[in-house]
């Protein structure tokens, strides 16, 4: 199985141990996993504007660069979702298609393509409060949403449950946006600032030590809410707890 | 907020011993700070509404923002409740959205079949192209029967129609039936809300608006004191007016009858009260079947309030003895949206507000920031089909989160459309400049490797470009009220190549 590593720009950026901990994580399951170098972005910050015809050629260079591997991973639901649900300002060709199709977010590729049942090497003794992405929560399904009558899941907490020493706290608004919104934080930054102070204080009235999350987009700007607050509240992605980090 | 609430389906809080009002909150909301109250947007000529910076105003007055963020976020959980109570819940939804699909592309079928059958019961019907045409009908139908006062209940599409102000101008005096209303009316503001028209205001600001315009005390902010104060000067203005109009939530084909929905009984007011009845009413709500009715029935007020359902239910079929009955069926831009291939399912809506009590900008920026008949996740989607300009940036008052398609009743697939419009404003020229260069600007550079490569090559490069390319842009919006992420010292793409120097890193 040849897996192809997205690792998103603003995660090569400022979270580079995001992308190393996904790398790591897919090859101890004996996973060929390739990083193609030319890689930025998915397209995603011109369409969320409105900006397809910008947005062409950027999801052009990432079909080309993904091609021919059985799976994508990225460790971001909201750039899969893009990818998956989104991508069709460039020319749906039969490797377009292909592409999009075997994207999958580090969550769900575990969850519901590895199938992974225990992570032995993994032991987070710390209470955490899980963020979902809205995309991922609502574009990805990767847990059941409050507004739906549907049968309670949550693929994150699936496998995070099977990390030793973990516990869980729970916020009041479970799946309430954290006004991240990609253009959104900036053109509209008094209420996003809001929401993501709203945020980081239900996470601390919980009584969260850690907010976990697949998205490093979203806990990018609850950390910085936070720390404007001068809150003690700590970041960290799915990826890095499952793959063993201690704190 | 607290740790112990269970993360499952029963995480709601418990439900108080007293049962709620359909239209109060279910915990007390009680400010005791004094605040002036916010306004909405600045409504500047034709120029793009900025609800941003109304949002921003709002957000500034903090007991304001957070009773409203409260209250509506209340409502919710309320409806969250009451979705849980009914085990065919999303069938209901599915099946309403299916009934209004199919009422919506037999539109015409429907509508002649209201009107042959509402004529035999005895209703005058009458048909408006647009909110001129609405206005001018009511206005000859007042004159034929020399109307000095029209009382009325709540309605958003005498909103859309500008109907108040030319009533005032053609000396006609409307006295509004619905106490949000009335509030509003009095103070001289728009509705906030589809279904709480005056929610955003605090009840010290109701007590400044009585105490100014119906004399009570202006330092007895207590609910029963004003409302009984309102009723009391409001009533007799009431009962000797000439005309009563009201909206109509539902329009029955089969029977050409009318159902309106409240829960102060007002739209009985004025249909009763006086001998001269007239209803304006949407194009799109009509339905089918008498049949269809309670699918809508049981979805409506559980949406909206998180109550079973509405206190009154009242089916209008024909005029009181000795009175008349006038119908008014408008289309005022509804089948140009009709139309529209991406956005005509947006005339489902039966106005139940539910996107926006979900809605979290909604919730923190109140409804008047959106300087538009209708607020909220709905009006994003249709404020543009009535002035593409003037509304061009309200898509843009998104985080594109889902929850307003989640809670919407008949399945509007509302953030789509949303997203939708955004890109038919940008290919219609209506993004401002700064943005447009932007987002070329960036696809330029993430579409070739090497320029972007140089682009984020230092530390400081990168936080100009990254993340988003524009989260630190020259504006620095970024770092306004968050702190912005330490620089790093090597990215993923630098580690990779030290690290996995053989990996193949190029498809086969
Ligand atoms: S769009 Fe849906 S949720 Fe919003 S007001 Fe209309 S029916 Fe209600």
């Amino acid at each position: 199985m040849r897996i192809g590593l997205f690792v998103p720009c603003y995660i090569d950026a400022f979270h580079p141990e995001v992308g190393v901990a996904t790398l790591e994580l897919l090859e101890r399951f004996g996973l060929d996993v390739a990083y193609p170098r030319d890689q930025t972005c998915c397209g995603q910050p011109m369409t969320n504007t409105g900006c397809h015809a910008e947005s062409a050629a950027t999801e052009e260079l990432f079909v080309r660069n993904f091609t021919g591997y059985d799976y994508i991973v990225a460790p971001s639901g909201s750039c899969v979702h893009h990818v998956r649900c989104d991508m069709d300002a460039v020319e749906q060709t039969d490797d377009v298609r292909q592409v999009r199709a075997r994207t999958y977010e580090l969550v769900e590729f575990l969850h519901d393509i590895l199938k992974v049942d225990a992570f032995p090497w993994a032991e987070f003794p710390h209470r955490v409060s899980l963020h979902n992405n809205c995309n991922a929560l609502r574009g990805l399904n990767h847990a059941s949403m409050s507004e739906l009558r549907e049968p309670a899941f949550s693929k994150p907490a699936d496998l995070l449950s099977k990390v030793r020493g973990l516990e869980f706290v729970h916020i009041s608004r479970p799946d309430e946006c954290c006004g991240f919104g990609g253009t959104f934080s900036v053109f509209e930054k008094g209420v996003s600032e809001k929401m993501g102070y709203d945020k980081v204080r239900d996470h601390s009235s919980a009584g969260a030590e850690y907010v976990v999350s697949a998205d490093s987009s979203c806990m990018m700007h609850q950390q910085g809410c936070a720390q404007r607050l001068e809150m003690p509240l700590k970041f960290i992605h799915i990826a890095q707890i499952l793959n063993g980090a201690r704190a | 907020m607290s740790g112990a609430q269970g993360g499952d389906l029963n995480r709601n809080p418990p439900r108080p011993d007293r049962l709620d009002h359909a239209e109060g909150a279910s915990v007390p909301l009680r400010s005791h700070v004094r605040e002036a109250q916010p306004r909405g947007a600045v409504i500047n000529g034709n120029h793009p509404i900025d609800q941003a910076e109304a949002a921003e105003r709002f957000i500034a007055a903090p007991e304001h923002e957070r009773m409203h963020d409260a209250r509506l976020w209340d409502l919710r959980q309320k409806r969250d409740r009451q979705m849980h109570g009914i085990a065919e819940w999303e069938d209901l939804r599915r099946l309403a959205s299916e009934i209004k699909e199919h009422a919506l592309t037999h539109l015409d079928h429907y509508l002649e079949q209201f009107e042959a059958n509402a004529r035999a019961n005895g209703i005058h019907v009458h048909w408006a192209q647009d909110a001129d045409e609405h206005n001018a009908i009511i206005l000859s139908l007042l004159r034929d029967h020399s109307v000095k006062r029209l009382i009325k209940s709540k309605s958003m599409l005498t909103e859309e129609c500008g109907f108040r102000d030319f009533m005032a101008e053609s000396g006609i005096e409307v006295v509004e039936t619905d106490l949000g209303e009335r509030i509003q009316q009095l103070d001289d503001e728009a509705p906030s809300h589809v279904v709480v028209p005056a929610v955003h205001k605090l009840r010290s600001d109701v007590a400044a608006v009585f105490a100014r315009t119906l004399g009570t005390d202006p330092d007895d902010d207590d609910v029963h004191y004003l409302t009984e104060q309102q009723r009391e000067k409001t009533r007799p203005l009431i009962l000797d007016a000439q005309a009563g109009l009201t909206g109509a939530n539902f329009v029955v084909a089969e029977t050409g009858t009318f159902v309106v929905c409240t829960n102060e009984g007002n739209a009985d007011l004025s249909a009763n009260t006086p001998s001269l009845q007239i209803a304006s009413i949407g194009i799109e709500k009509v339905i089918p079947r008498l049949e269809d009715l309670p699918v809508f029935v049981r979805l409506l007020s559980r949406s909206a309030l998180g109550s079973p359902i509405t206190q009154y239910t009242s089916h209008f079929r024909g005029p009181r003895r000795g009175g008349e009955l006038h119908v008014v069926l408008v289309d005022n831009g509804r089948s140009e949206r009709l139309g529209m291939e991406q956005f005509w399912t947006s005339l489902k809506c039966i106005r139940c507000g539910a996107c926006m009590n979900t809605c979290p900008v909604f919730r923190r920026s109140g409804g008047l920031s959106y300087g538009a008949t209708y607020a909220g996740p709905i009006g994003l989607i249709i404020d543009p089909t009535f002035n593409r300009h003037r509304y061009s940036s309200l898509p843009f008052s998104s985080t594109l989160n889902g929850s307003c398609t989640n809670v919407c009743p008949v399945r509007i697939n509302i953030h789509e459309q949303i997203a939708g419009w955004r890109k038919v404003l940008a290919e219609t020229h209506e993004l401002p400049l700064m943005k447009k260069v932007m987002m070329r600007e960036a696809g330029h550079l993430l579409s070739h490797p090497a320029l972007y490569r140089a682009a984020i090559a230092t530390a400081d490069s990168a936080l100009k470009h990254l993340p988003r390319f524009m989260v630190y842009n020259r504006l620095n919006t970024w770092g306004h009220g968050r702190e912005v992420p330490a620089p790093p010292r090597q990215t993923f793409h630098e580690w990779y190549a030290k690290n996995r120097p053989t990996g193949q890193g190029e498809p086969t």
